[in-house]
C-alpha cells in the first residue's frame, strides 16, 4: 500500500487533482464539465506527441524536429487541400502521415547510419523543415475559408460529449501502453536505452531501432500536422513553434528519464495532462500569456532535477543492498 | 637504444591533411566563386561591412568552442541575449550612467550562465537537458518582462559599438572578435587550462582522478558563455537599436555550427580555435554571397542545418565505409 502510494504516477495524478481544484476555487468556471472537455481536446495533440516523443527518449535521444515536421506536413497537405478539395479527408490524413514518417525516418537515418549525433540531427532538421514551409508556402498562409467542408468535419465530430480529438488521444495511448508493455519490440527498446552496450550484445540491432523510434516519431508528428490545422483552421510558417520544447516537457515531467530506459506510459499520459492543464489554467487565472514560456522552462528544470535526486538516490539504496 | 621523440618531425604534407588546411581551401574557393559571380562581392567596404552580419555570433562561438571540447553543449545562448538586451534597454530606460548599464549587463549574462553551470555541476544532469530548459525560461523571462513593447533607447555608447568603426574601418564588433579569438587560442593552445579543457573532454572521470576540478571548469566555462552572450547582446543591440523578446532567435543553432564545422568534435576532447574562426570566416562569406544573391534568408537558415548535417555525416560515414573494406 505504502509502495502504492509513493508511486510517481499516483503522485502525479494526486498534484493534477490538487492543481484543478485549487484553479476551481479561484475561478469555478474553469471546472464545470464544458471547460474540462475543452481542456482535454487542447491537450490532446500534446499526449500523442508526448507518448511518440517518449519513444526516443527512452533510448537516450531526444527528436527536436517534431513541431517543425508537425508544421511541414500540415501545410503541404493544407496546400494540397487548396488545389484539390475535392479529396476525401483521410487521404489527407493518410498523406500527413506519410509525410510524417519520411521527415522521421530521415532523421533516424542521419543518426543510425551517417552518425550524426542526435542532438544536431534533429537541431539542424529543426530548421530545415521549418525553413522548407517557407518554401513550399511562399510565406503565405492558408486560411479557414480556403480549407474544405469535409476536411475540417472530422475534427468537429462529438462521441458522448468528447471530441473526436480526445478519442483518438486515448487510441493513442492504448496503442502505446500495449506496444511497449507487451511487445518485444517495447521490451527491447527498454533495454537499449538502460544499457546500451548490453543490448547490442544480447543482439538487439540498434540502428534498426533508432530508425524505428524516429519514424514512429514522424508518423505522429505528421498526424498531429493535420489534427493541428484541421483544429485550428490554419497553416502558416509559424504554427507549433517551439511546440517541442512543450512536448520534451510533457515527457521529463512524466517521468521519462533522459538517461533513457526508464519511464511509464501512463506517467507520460499524466505528465502531459498536467502540463496542458497548466497551460489552460494561466488565461483562467489571470496570468498573461507571456509568462507561458517561462513557466514551461521553470518546469522542465523542476522536474528534471527531481527526477535525476531521485534516481540518484536509488541507485545509491541499490549499491547499499549489494 | 633507439630515441622516441615526444614530438613527431614536422613533414610539410602533414598541412595537406588538417581539417583546417581543408576549411581553409573551402574558404578561398566560396571566395573566388562569389567575386566571379557577383562583381559587388570583392569591394573592401562591402566586405567590411559583412563583418556585421557574424561578429556577435563570433564572439560567443569562442567560448562555445570551450564549451564543445569540454563535452559539454549551451542551448541558451540566443535565449541569454534576449535577457541581457532586456536588462540593457531597462536599465538605460531607468536613466543610470553608461557604465553601470554596461556592467549591469553583462552582469545579467554571466549570472544566467552562472545559473547554467550550477543546475550542470550541482545536480550532476547533462547539460544538453538543462540548457533546453533555461532556452525557454530565459526566453521566457525576457518575454514576460518586455510582453510586446520593444526597447529602442540606449546610450550613446552602444549605439556607437553596435555601429562604429575603429580608425573609420574596422567595426568594433568585429576587431573585439579578432582579439578575443587570439586570447581564446592562446589560452587553449598554449596554457595548461587549454590542456585541462582538452583532457576533460576526453575523459571527464579521468580528469576528476587526475585532480583537475572538473566541476569547477564547467561551471566557469558556462558562466563565461553567459558573459559572452552578454557582450554580444550590446554590440547587437546597438547595431539593431531595439530590442524586442525574440531578439536573436535561432542564433543557438548557427553558433553551434559555427564551432561544429570548424571541426571541434561534438562529443569534445578536439578542436581548434584556428578551425572554428575559418569556419566563421566560411559560413559569413557564404551568407553575405548569398545575400548578394538575393537568395532570402530562409534559405541560408535551410543550408545551414544541411551544412551542419553533412559536416558531421559526411567524414562519419567514410570511416564506416573504411572499417568496412578493411
Amino acid at each position: 500500500m505504502k509502495k502504492f502510494l509513493l508511486n510517481r504516477d499516483f503522485i502525479l495524478f494526486i498534484i493534477i487533482c490538487i492543481g484543478l481544484i485549487s484553479v476551481g476555487f479561484a475561478n469555478p468556471l474553469f471546472i464545470t464539465p464544458s471547460s474540462i472537455s475543452d481542456v482535454l481536446t487542447d491537450t490532446s495533440i500534446l499526449i500523442i506527441l508526448a507518448l511518440s516523443q517518449m519513444i526516443v527518449i527512452l533510448i537516450r535521444a531526444i527528436d527536436l524536429s517534431v513541431a517543425s515536421n508537425l508544421a511541414l506536413s500540415g501545410m503541404l497537405i493544407s496546400l494540397l487541400s487548396t488545389v484539390h478539395p475535392e479529396l476525401p479527408v483521410y487521404y489527407f490524413i493518410a498523406l500527413s502521415c506519410i509525410i510524417g514518417t519520411i521527415l522521421g525516418v530521415l532523421n533516424g537515418v542521419s543518426i543510425a547510419i551517417l552518425k550524426v549525433p542526435f542532438i544536431v540531427t534533429t537541431l539542424g532538421t529543426m530548421s530545415i523543415y521549418r525553413g522548407l514551409i517557407y518554401f513550399v508556402s511562399d510565406g503565405k498562409q492558408v486560411y479557414s475559408s480556403e480549407f474544405s467542408e469535409d476536411f475540417l468535419a472530422l475534427i468537429h465530430f462529438k462521441f458522448l460529449s468528447l471530441s473526436f480529438l480526445f478519442w483518438l488521444a486515448v487510441a493513442v495511448f492504448i496503442i502505446f501502453y500495449i506496444l511497449l508493455n507487451h511487445t518485444r519490440f517495447g521490451r527491447n527498446l527498454y533495454s537499449l536505452g538502460g544499457n546500451p552496450d548490453a543490448a547490442k550484445y544480447i543482439g538487439i540491432n540498434e540502428n534498426k531501432y533508432i530508425i524505428l523510434a524516429y519514424s514512429i516519431s514522424g508518423l505522429f508528428a505528421g498526424l498531429c500536422g493535420y489534427l493541428w490545422v484541421a483544429r485550428y483552421s490554419v497553416a502558416s510558417t509559424q504554427i507549433a513553434i517551439g511546440f517541442e520544447l512543450t512536448v520534451i516537457s510533457a515527457c521529463v515531467v512524466g517521468g521519462i528519464s533522459v538517461m533513457g530506459g526508464v519511464g511509464t506510459v501512463l506517467g507520460c499520459l499524466l505528465g502531459a495532462l498536467l502540463i496542458g492543464l497548466i497551460r489552460n489554467a494561466l488565461p483562467a487565472v489571470d496570468i498573461s500569456q507571456f509568462w507561458q514560456l517561462a513557466i514551461s522552462g521553470a518546469i522542465i528544470l523542476l522536474a528534471i532535477i527531481i527526477n535525476t535526486k531521485t534516481e540518484q538516490r536509488k541507485e545509491k539504496t541499490v549499491m547499499v543492498q549489494e | 637504444m633507439s630515441i622516441i621523440p615526444d614530438k613527431p618531425p614536422f613533414k610539410i604534407l602533414d598541412i595537406l591533411y588538417k581539417k583546417e588546411f581543408i576549411l581553409f581551401i573551402v574558404l578561398i574557393s566560396i571566395l573566388i566563386i562569389n567575386s566571379n559571380i557577383t562583381p559587388y562581392f570583392l569591394d573592401l567596404y562591402n566586405l567590411i561591412d559583412s563583418t556585421f552580419l557574424f561578429s556577435e555570433k563570433a564572439i560567443i562561438a569562442l567560448t562555445m568552442t570551450f564549451i564543445i571540447i569540454a563535452r559539454h553543449i549551451d542551448l541558451s545562448v540566443a535565449s541569454i541575449i534576449a535577457v541581457s538586451s532586456c536588462v540593457l534597454g531597462y536599465t538605460t530606460s531607468l536613466g543610470y550612467d553608461t557604465w553601470m548599464v554596461l556592467l549591469l549587463t553583462l552582469f545579467s549574462g554571466a549570472l544566467c550562465g552562472a545559473f547554467n553551470g550550477a543546475i550542470i555541476t550541482k545536480f550532476a544532469i547533462p547539460s544538453i537537458i538543462v540548457t533546453i530548459g533555461t532556452m525557454s525560461l530565459f526566453r521566457g523571462l525576457a518575454y514576460s518582462f518586455l510582453e510586446d513593447s520593444y526597447y529602442n533607447k540606449f546610450p550613446k555608447l552602444v549605439s556607437n559599438l553596435g555601429n562604429g568603426y575603429l580608425f573609420g574601418y574596422i567595426p568594433y564588433a568585429f576587431l573585439t572578435f579578432i582579439l578575443l579569438a587570439f586570447v581564446f587560442a592562446f589560452i587553449l593552445h598554449k596554457t595548461s587550462v587549454g590542456k585541462k579543457i582538452y583532457s576533460i573532454g576526453n575523459n571527464p572521470d579521468a580528469a576528476q582522478y587526475t585532480g583537475i576540478a572538473v566541476n569547477r571548469y564547467t561551471f566557469v566555462l558556462f558562466t563565461l558563455n553567459g558573459l559572452f552572450s552578454a557582450i554580444a547582446a550590446i554590440f547587437l543591440s546597438g547595431r539593431l537599436s531595439s530590442v524586442r523578446p525574440n531578439i536573436a532567435f535561432g542564433w543557438e543553432l548557427e553558433i553551434i555550427t559555427m564551432v561544429v564545422l570548424g571541426g571541434v568534435y561534438i562529443y569534445g576532447g578536439s578542436g581548434t580555435i584556428l578551425g572554428v574562426v575559418i569556419s566563421i570566416f566560411i559560413l559569413g562569406m557564404l551568407s553575405f554571397g548569398l545575400g548578394l544573391l538575393n537568395i532570402p534568408g530562409v534559405g541560408i537558415i535551410i543550408f545551414t542545418g544541411l551544412l551542419l548535417i553533412l559536416s558531421i555525416g559526411f567524414p562519419s560515414f567514410v570511416r564506416t565505409l573504411r572499417r568496412k573494406n578493411e
